[in-house]
């Protein structure tokens, strides 16, 4: 059993379907990244793991537990950070912590936490005078004063500095050393690619590809060169020269559906050289994760490299090979972290098979 | 995750104490919060104990002989009311508004045990009011005369119940600013119309059977039947029973958490 459990996940308001059969699942001792544009899912699908609303359809669980019938048992086991506010603007950071600290079984000391988020020095000021960072920091240490042991973090970096923002990369992954699950949202593909152990990229109430940052940067990149260039080229003269498709992904950006062989970038450079046009960048073969989560999301809004309503959801480049040999390092790396343990299954349940990106 | 020797046993026990100790920050911080609110604190302190003072010595409201003997309960009457009904609606609502209501609702304080809280702390600056105001009282020549103490306390009780329903009702369905006006609008009206300084018996006489359905007309006379007359008339009981029956449940029907 994993630590977080999303099957068939359906989330509607009224007629609008927020989150559409989305699957993925967290175990203990990693960082799962909820990777998606404005408006994709992200925030309704944590929510309903916080017991905030229930699924129209599917069924989501949190340490085996449903979020909402067993709201009591789970409460004291996890930690939240909402997307904003959530504290009492006249009340000051100790306090408010010493508060939270008295309301969980096993929490943890209220001034050594206040000094590991950095606000020591902000202790006699109130909620309402607090930067919007320093508010981050403070929601993020009440997430984490009951020592919970699945962490539910809404954009912990967003509207906070760069010196914040290491500081909650390095919580974060400390707390997945410390064997925390913790499942953060971020449209940030930078803080998902630092921080996370695995990346699942949610649109349209989709999940659109699910594995580690290095698997989707190398699955789905392997067969296809990209470059930038002046908006308008030639495509077609361009397709005929490397005899492969090449598209204007954007404008300026392309994308050639050739492996990025020795030959066929040097072509591509020839090609460019012959006619004195200059090459803005060229990535072959390892792609960044910005290249997927564009090519698997609209939010350009000027093309759509897949359509997440129709079966060609199935026909993601490098997907379904990429899937069996995610799923197997994942169990692996389940291995190391339980290395010394008891078996995974132990409260009774059968030890559910990884849905890898399924 | 059978497996995590630094994280809590698998099904927490319940904590002996748990739950009281839960209560008991919760309630502290509500009335930490309550004191440290400058409105708060003219709303609940300042102007009942100015009014109480300023009628009693300035002799233009038409409460006859003995001033201080109609007004004083009538004032206690007004405490409640600004303590129960507006300060709760407005610190609620903003409290829902900010999303700390919500942000409450996953951890392990429950619904219940926010809303015991809320009621102590409530209940405790009443006593706290009461007292000021008593002193505040005997110093301006007010003695007591044979008080139905027992009865003036219940009705005391079942109008913060009513008043409170009131407050939520407010705040659990408008938005904080408007709970903010309404609540002080609500207040001013029933300031005038509740007979806590002005005598029912000069209000026009459809007006006067309206504020007597009211909890705020009903709470003034049991506060004033308790203390002048040794009881409290039985339509002030019905009225306030009603009220602190009906206020809540509306209240807890149309609350919206977030």
């Amino acid at each position: 059993m994993s630590a977080i459990e999303v099957d068939g996940l359906v989330v509607r308001y009224g007629k609008l379907t927020a989150v559409n059969r989305a699957s993925f699942h967290a175990d203990l001792g990693t960082v799962v990244a909820l990777l998606g544009p404005n408006g994709a899912g992200k925030t309704s699908t944590v929510e309903t793991l916080e017991g905030f609303r229930r699924p129209a359809a599917g069924s989501v669980r949190v340490l085996g537990l449903d979020p909402v019938a067993d709201r009591a048992l789970l409460a004291p086991r996890i930690g939240v950070m909402l997307q904003e506010g959530g504290v009492y603007p006249g009340i000051r950071p100790l306090e408010m912590l010493r508060l939270y600290a008295a309301f969980f079984p096993n929490p943890d000391d209220p001034e050594a936490l206040l000094d590991r988020v950095g606000l020591t020095h902000r202790r006699t000021s109130t909620w309402r005078q607090l930067s919007g960072g320093e508010q981050q920091r403070l929601a993020l240490a009440l997430a984490l004063i009951g020592r919970p042991e699945v962490a539910f973090l809404d954009e912990p970096t967003a509207g906070i500095d760069v010196s914040g923002r290491q500081l909650i990369r390095q919580i974060v992954r400390d707390l997945a050393t410390a064997g925390v699950a913790v499942l953060l949202t971020t449209h940030d593909l930078e803080e998902a690619e630092k921080v996370a152990d695995r990346v699942v990229i949610i649109d349209h109430g989709h999940v659109v590809v699910e594995g580690t940052p290095t698997e989707l940067m190398t699955s789905t990149g392997s067969e296809e060169i990209r470059f930038g260039a002046p908006p308008g080229l030639d495509t077609a003269a361009l397709g005929k020269v490397l005899t492969a498709p090449v598209d204007e992904l954007t404008a300026g950006e392309y994308r050639v559906s050739a492996p990025p062989t020795p030959n066929n970038v040097a072509a591509l450079t020839a090609w460019l050289a012959e006619r004195d046009l200059p090459l803005a960048d060229l990535r072959a073969g390892r792609q960044r994760l910005e290249d997927i989560f564009l090519a698997l999301t609209d939010i350009t809004g000027e093309h759509r490299a897949i359509t997440v309503d129709d079966p060609a959801v199935d026909d993601v480049p490098g997907e379904s090979t990429a899937g069996d040999r995610r799923r197997t390092r994942d169990r692996r790396a389940g291995q190391r972290r339980r290395r010394g343990d008891g078996p995974a299954s132990g409260n009774g349940r059968p030890d559910r098979p990884d849905r890898g990106a399924a | 995750m059978s497996d995590l020797g630094t994280t809590l046993p698998r099904t927490t026990p319940p904590i002996p104490g748990g739950r009281r100790r839960r209560v008991a920050a919760q309630t502290r911080i509500e009335l930490l919060l309550t004191l440290r609110r400058g409105e708060s604190v003219l709303l609940t302190f300042a102007i009942p104990v100015l009014l109480l003072g300023f009628f009693s010595k300035v002799d233009i409201l038409p409460t006859g002989a003995d001033p201080i003997g109609f007004l004083f309960p009538g004032i206690l009457a007004l405490a409640v009311m600004s303590t129960a009904m507006v300060s709760l609606a407005i610190a609620t609502g903003f409290e829902r508004q900010l999303g700390v209501l919500k942000r409450l609702g996953v951890t392990p304080l429950r619904r219940g045990e926010l809303l015991a809280a809320k009621t102590l702390a409530i209940v405790l600056i009443e006593i706290l009011q009461v007292l000021i105001l008593t002193a505040e009282a005997y110093l301006l020549g007010w003695r007591p005369h044979d008080p139905a103490v027992l009865a003036l306390i219940g009705a005391m009780l079942l109008g913060t119940v009513a008043f409170a329903g009131l407050g939520l009702l407010m705040a659990g369905v408008l938005p904080a600013l408007t709970t903010l006006a309404a609540a002080n609008g609500l207040y001013l009206v029933l300031l005038l119309l509740g007979g806590m300084i002005v005598p029912l018996a000069k209000l026009p006489a459809p007006l006067r059977a309206l504020s007597r359905a009211l909890p705020a007309g009903a709470l003034s006379d049991a506060c004033r039947g308790a203390l002048t007359l040794g009881t409290v008339p039985t339509h002030a009981w019905i009225v306030l029973a009603c009220w602190a029956v009906l206020a809540p449940i509306i209240a807890a029907a149309t609350f919206r958490w977030e």
